[in-house]
C-alpha cells in the first residue's frame, strides 16, 4: 500500500547529507516550510546548496539555517529583504556564495529540471550583466540567453491538505515554488496542515499530483515567521 | 510662468503620475505594477475601465490592501505586502504565474528607474556598487516579456541628478524596453527618435524639462498644448 505520511519532521530530513542541493519552497514567508527547515537546522547537514527565491528574515526558518554556518550557497533571485542581515552579513563577509537568477528564469530552470529539459533559450537578462559569458542564440531576429535546469537532491515545501498518494492543494499565494520544486527534487518533503483521505481532494483541483511527492508530515498550525521575528525568538 | 529650479511642490504629485499613467491604459489589459509609485496606479482605474492587476508571486485579480486585522501572511504581493484577492481571482505557481509575463500575456507593466535611456533601455535593479547585494527579482522577465511598459519616476534624484540620460550608467535590466515616462514634470514617449515630451505638468516649462534632463527633449506636444 503507498502511503507517503512520515511520523516526524526528524525523520522526514534524516537522509538529507553533507553537500546535497535542496530547494525550498516559499516567497518570502508565504510557504515557507518552517517546521521542516527548523528539523534540517536540528539534523546539521552542511555546505548545503539552497535553492529558494530569498534568504530569509530575522533569525528563524531560512535565515537561521544560513546564520547556523549549514548553506554554503544560495541560488535566489532577490537576497535582500526587509528584517533581512543575516544573508547579507556572510555575503559581505566572503563567507557564502550567491548565484543571482532572474525571478522568471529561476521558476522556469526549476520547471524545466523536473520536466527533463536540460537547458532552455529566454529574452529574460539579455544585455545585462546576469546574461555575460552565457550563450546566446537569435531566433526571428531576437536574440536569447541559455539557461540550464535546476534540479535538487531535496525539496521542503509546505501544502494546504494532502493525502497518503501525496496529492496536494496549497493556500493562496502561498503555493509559488512549491509545485516545481516539488517535480524537480529527486526527493519531495511536504508539511501539510490537514492530512486527508485520498479522494478527499477532487482530482479536478490537485494542484500537485503525488508522483512528484515522498514524504508528508502533518503541521496543523505552522509558525509564522513574521509572528516569531516580531517577538525576536531565535532558532535553534 | 516659469520654475524656480529649486522649487518643491511643482508640477505633478506622486499620486498624479499615478494618476496620469492610468489614464493611458486600456480597458481590459492585464497590468502588472512594480513596488513604490507604480502601486499607486491602482487607486486611479479611470471610470468605465477594468484592469486585472497581476502579481508575480502567483495571483492574478489581485484586490487592494486588505483592512487591518484582515491580513492573511498566505496572501501577499511581489513586494511581500498583505493584499486580497477580487471575486474572479485566480492563484497559480511561480512557472505559470512567468509564463503570463514570459509569453507576452501581460499587457502592460508599471515600473520605478533608477535611470532610463533616449533609446528605451532601463536600469532599476542595481547601482553596480561593489559592497551592494545584488536582487534583481522578477524585474529582467517583466521587461523582457511585458508588451508595453511604461516607467513612473521622480524627474530628477533627490540630489537633483538627471535621471533621464543618452546612455545608463547603471547595469541594465533591459535593452530597449521603456515605451512611456511619466515624471513628475512631464510625460515622455521615448520613440525611435529619442524622448519626445508629449505633455508637461501644470506650469511646468518646456525649459525647465530640459534643463533636468540628461539628454535631448523632441517637443512632441499637440499645437494646441505649446
Amino acid at each position: 500500500m503507498i502511503n507517503k505520511f512520515s511520523t516526524t519532521a526528524a525523520d522526514a530530513v534524516a537522509d538529507i547529507f553533507d553537500g546535497a542541493t535542496v530547494m525550498i519552497g516559499g516567497f518570502g514567508e508565504a510557504g515557507s516550510p518552517i517546521e521542516l527547515i527548523h528539523a534540517l537546522i536540528d539534523h546539521g547537514a552542511k555546505n548545503l546548496t539552497v535553492v529558494n527565491n530569498n534568504t530569509g528574515s530575522g533569525h528563524v526558518g531560512l535565515a537561521a539555517l544560513i546564520e547556523n554556518g549549514q548553506v554554503g550557497k544560495m541560488i535566489c533571485s532577490f537576497p535582500r529583504t526587509a528584517n533581512s542581515t543575516v544573508f547579507p552579513d556572510l555575503y559581505r563577509a566572503g563567507k557564502i556564495e550567491l548565484e543571482l537568477v532572474p525571478q522568471g528564469t529561476l521558476a522556469e530552470r526549476i520547471r524545466a529540471g523536473g520536466a527533463g529539459i536540460p537547458a532552455f533559450f529566454t529574452a529574460t537578462s539579455v544585455g545585462t550583466p546576469l546574461a555575460d559569458g552565457k550563450e546566446h542564440r537569435n531566433f526571428d531576429d531576437r536574440d536569447y540567453v541559455m539557461e540550464l535546469s535546476l534540479t535538487a537532491d531535496f525539496a521542503l515545501i509546505k501544502a494546504k491538505e494532502a493525502d497518503r498518494y501525496g496529492n496536494l492543494t496549497y493556500n493562496k499565494t502561498a503555493r509559488n515554488f512549491a509545485p516545481i520544486m516539488a517535480m524537480a527534487a529527486k526527493t519531495t518533503i511536504v508539511q501539510t496542515s490537514y492530512c486527508v483521505a485520498a479522494g478527499d481532494i477532487d482530482p479536478e483541483t490537485v494542484a500537485t499530483p503525488g508522483i512528484f511527492v515522498d514524504r508528508i508530515i502533518h503541521i496543523e498550525k505552522p509558525l509564522q515567521e513574521s509572528n516569531l521575528n516580531a517577538q525576536g525568538r531565535t532558532y535553534p | 510662468m516659469s520654475l524656480e529650479k529649486n522649487t518643491e511642490a511643482v508640477g505633478w504629485t506622486r499620486d498624479q503620475m499615478a494618476e496620469r499613467a492610468a489614464l493611458d491604459i486600456p480597458d481590459g489589459s492585464y497590468v502588472n505594477l512594480g513596488i513604490g509609485i507604480p502601486e499607486k496606479v491602482a487607486r486611479y482605474v479611470p471610470q468605465g475601465r477594468e484592469f486585472i492587476y497581476h502579481t508575480e508571486n502567483g495571483l492574478l485579480g489581485m484586490g487592494p490592501t486588505p483592512e487591518i486585522g484582515e491580513e492573511d501572511a498566505d496572501l501577499i504581493n511581489a513586494g511581500k505586502k498583505p493584499v486580497t484577492a477580487i471575486a474572479g481571482a485566480a492563484y497559480f505557481h511561480h512557472a505559470d504565474s512567468f509564463a503570463m509575463i514570459r509569453g507576452q500575456h501581460i499587457d502592460v507593466c508599471v515600473l520605478g528607474a533608477m535611470q532610463v535611456a533616449q533609446n528605451g533601455d532601463l536600469a532599476n535593479w542595481s547601482t553596480g556598487a561593489p559592497d551592494a547585494i545584488p536582487a534583481v527579482g522578477g524585474a529582467m522577465d517583466l521587461v523582457a516579456g511585458v508588451k508595453t511598459i511604461y516607467v513612473i519616476t521622480q524627474h530628477t534624484t533627490k540630489n537633483g541628478i538627471a535621471k533621464l540620460i543618452e546612455a545608463c550608467s547603471y547595469p541594465l535590466t533591459g535593452q530597449s524596453v521603456v515605451s512611456r515616462i511619466y515624471t513628475d514634470l512631464c510625460v515622455i514617449e521615448v520613440t525611435s527618435k529619442g524622448f519626445e515630451l508629449v505633455e508637461l505638468a501644470p506650469n511646468v516649462a518646456f525649459d525647465t524639462v530640459q534643463e533636468r534632463t540628461g539628454a535631448p527633449l523632441i517637443d512632441s506636444r499637440k499645437f494646441s498644448e505649446k
